[in-house]
């Protein structure tokens, strides 16, 4: 019963545990022992608070037994990236310099969440202040990917999409900068959506950096990911760039699942040199399977898309060195040296060279450097012209088709420490999802196989324009739909079994 | 080489991070790789192209005036690294004294 339960999708859970067949209180159950079982090998938490999250499951039956209404995801574990605030657990980013950090307020995305009833079983891995593809940079280790324990989980939200690709959570939050919920999700063969910019609240995310951070859902279904979509978004007052309009309807489009009659762009830019074979390979089935299901592919030029990622390691970088100044060492957090002979600024040094990792510090620097008087103008105000240019091609292209696609990622999961030293190898795996990051429009990541050079999951990148959320969810169902039936089961049902000891044999089903 | 190992401590000093020797040695060589890299924006011809600093609009936001409870001294110290009658405690920030 236990892995069954774990087994189900979130909708399943919430409609199982709304119709009393199963109490929140056993599926909750269900996933703490999957974590026991399992987190010891992959890494996915940081912390889980098995306690908070019985109870929260606890009033979930409390309520349904007193005939009270239910919110949509009552009962429905889920894990929650560690840059979230969350009043009763810590929040340390993956970082040192927050290491037990306890925030004394919620992030309106999580309290959401625990509005719609949904259980908090922890906070899971990332890469430092979310910098980062591969949840190595975190100061407590990496994550590992479930279909392949040496390779990857990608990041920075590597910590939910293992977690989640793992049976150990149906859901998870993340947040994407330049790709940190699409990339790891597609490496871990999962969904996951970065919504429009605004669309959800960034109220209590530690900010990396502003004007690009998203929070957003991964699931193990379209459908489920459009549910907790709908679940955390909206309006929210207390962030001033929170968009003043109702959550496009993303699980209506889910369940419509229907490309029929629909044009879809492929982006020229987005493949070819420097892409995976096998990469290429799934996303050409791809496009031919949208093509059999009515949608008319239509080839696409973005002439500044191969601009996007230097543009973003400028823009990014710039915008983290300003919001990392508030780590100073005085109000909360990691101190050093203060001995009663230095001074402030020598603490606030000390403390800074100590508590961040070395990408932090690299990006901290990179940012100074593009920020200075002398240099602004060809770094920092040259990208952010090339970030007009990419909206302007993501405009020109929506005036043509409905939506745009390309692979999620140019490769499949790294091995761990592959690219660990050569930071700009590492910034290629956020290719193909920075310029949906840079023009701020809702863009989707979904499995559409394995790779066949290496066997490992590869993503279907859907892109849609600014509130068009629903568009992505539309095609990203219709084509998990096809491709279920294709397979006759999930893609997920083809990796490995996890257990305590180590990874069973290979699932037992093939899509080859 | 667009970045020397003296601009990077100098960086430093400017970001408040205490850098090991080695530190510098390494990221000065990283740093001089990935500004030759994103330094490919400057190909772009971008005459008369507006900047984007933000994705959406950004209008002023105002709300109403209305008293809500702050935080409380005790939750707003309860993480601080030293707290001495009830406030921050921090180290001197005069190099007299």
């Amino acid at each position: 019963m236990t892995a069954e339960l774990t087994r189900m999708t979130a909708a399943e859970m919430a409609s199982a545990i709304a119709a009393g067949q199963v109490s929140a209180v056993e599926v909750t159950q269900a996933h703490l022992d999957a974590i026991a079982a399992v987190d010891g090998r992959v890494h996915a938490f940081l912390h889980v608070s098995a306690e908070i999250a019985l109870a929260a499951a606890s009033a979930v039956d409390a309520r349904r037994a007193a005939g009270q209404p239910l919110g949509p995801l009552a009962g429905v574990p889920i894990a929650v990236k560690d840059v979230f605030t969350t009043a009763d657990m810590p929040t340390t980013c993956g970082s040192r310099i927050l290491d037990g950090w306890q925030p004394p307020y919620e992030s309106t995305v999580t309290r959401r969440l625990r509005e719609a009833g949904a259980v908090i079983l922890g906070k899971t891995n990332m890469d430092e202040f979310a910098m980062g593809s591969s949840t190595e940079n975190s100061a407590f280790g990496p994550s590992r990917n479930p279909w392949d324990l040496t390779r990857v989980p990608g990041g920075s939200s590597g910590g939910s999409a293992a977690a989640v690709a793992a049976f150990e959570a149906p859901l998870g939050t993340g947040t994407d900068t330049g790709g940190s919920i699409r990339q790891p999700a597609a490496v871990c063969g999962i969904v996951g959506m970065k919504p429009t910019y605004g669309g959800s609240s960034r109220y209590g995310v530690v900010a990396f950096a502003s004007s690009l951070d998203t929070p957003g859902p991964l699931a193990r279904t379209v459908l489920d990911a459009a549910l907790l979509h709908e679940a955390m978004s909206g309006h929210d007052p207390c962030d001033s760039t929170s968009i003043d309009a109702p959550v496009p309807p993303v699980v209506a489009a889910a369940q419509q699942a229907d490309v029929e009659g629909m044009r879809i762009g492929v982006v020229t830019e987005l493949g070819g040199e420097g892409y995976q074979p096998g990469v290429l390979a799934r996303f050409g089935e791809a496009v031919e399977l949208l093509e059999s299901l009515g949608a008319k592919i239509i080839e696409v030029s973005c002439p500044h898309f191969g601009y996007a990622l230097p543009a973003y390691y400028l823009i990014a970088p710039s915008e983290c060195s300003s919001n990392l100044a508030r780590f100073d060492a005085m109000r909360y957090g990691l101190r050093c040296g203060d001995d009663g002979t230095r001074s402030a600024e020598e603490v606030m040094s000390l403390t800074r060279g100590e508590g961040f990792g070395a990408e932090v510090k690299r990006r901290i620097i990179l940012g100074t450097y593009a920020l200075s008087s002398g240099y602004y103008d060809a770094y920092y105000g040259k990208a952010q012209q090339v970030r007009t240019l990419v909206t302007r091609d993501f405009d020109t292209a929506f005036g043509q088709v409905d939506v745009l696609i390309s692979p999620s990622t140019p490769t499949t999961a790294f091995r761990i420490g592959e690219r660990a030293d050569d930071p700009m190898a590492m910034y290629l795996a956020d290719l193909c999802t920075i310029p949906s990051d840079l023009a701020g429009n809702a863009a989707l990541s979904v499995p559409c196989g394995l790779a066949p050079d290496d066997g490992l999951p590869v993503g279907l990148q859907i892109m849609a324009p600014v509130l068009g959320d629903d568009r992505a969810y539309r095609v990203g169902a219709a084509v998990e739909a096809a491709l279920r039936e294709r397979w006759g089961h999930p893609l997920l049902d083809e990796a490995p079994e996890l257990t305590a000891d180590g990874m069973g044999a290979a699932g037992a089903r093939s899509t080859k | 080489m667009p970045i020397t190992r003296d601009e990077v401590a100098h960086l430093a000093r400017l970001s408040r991070l205490a850098l090991t020797d080695e530190e510098l040695d390494h990221f000065a060589a990283q740093l001089e790789v990935i500004i030759s890299a994103v330094a490919r924006v400057q190909e772009v011809t971008a005459e008369g192209i507006p900047p984007t600093s933000h994705a959406v609009p950004l209008t002023n936001v105002f709300r109403p005036d209305v008293v809500v409870p702050p935080l409380g001294a005790a939750a707003a110290l309860a993480a601080a690294p030293a707290v001495e009658e009830q406030r921050f405690r921090v180290p001197r920030i005069l190099t007299e004294g």
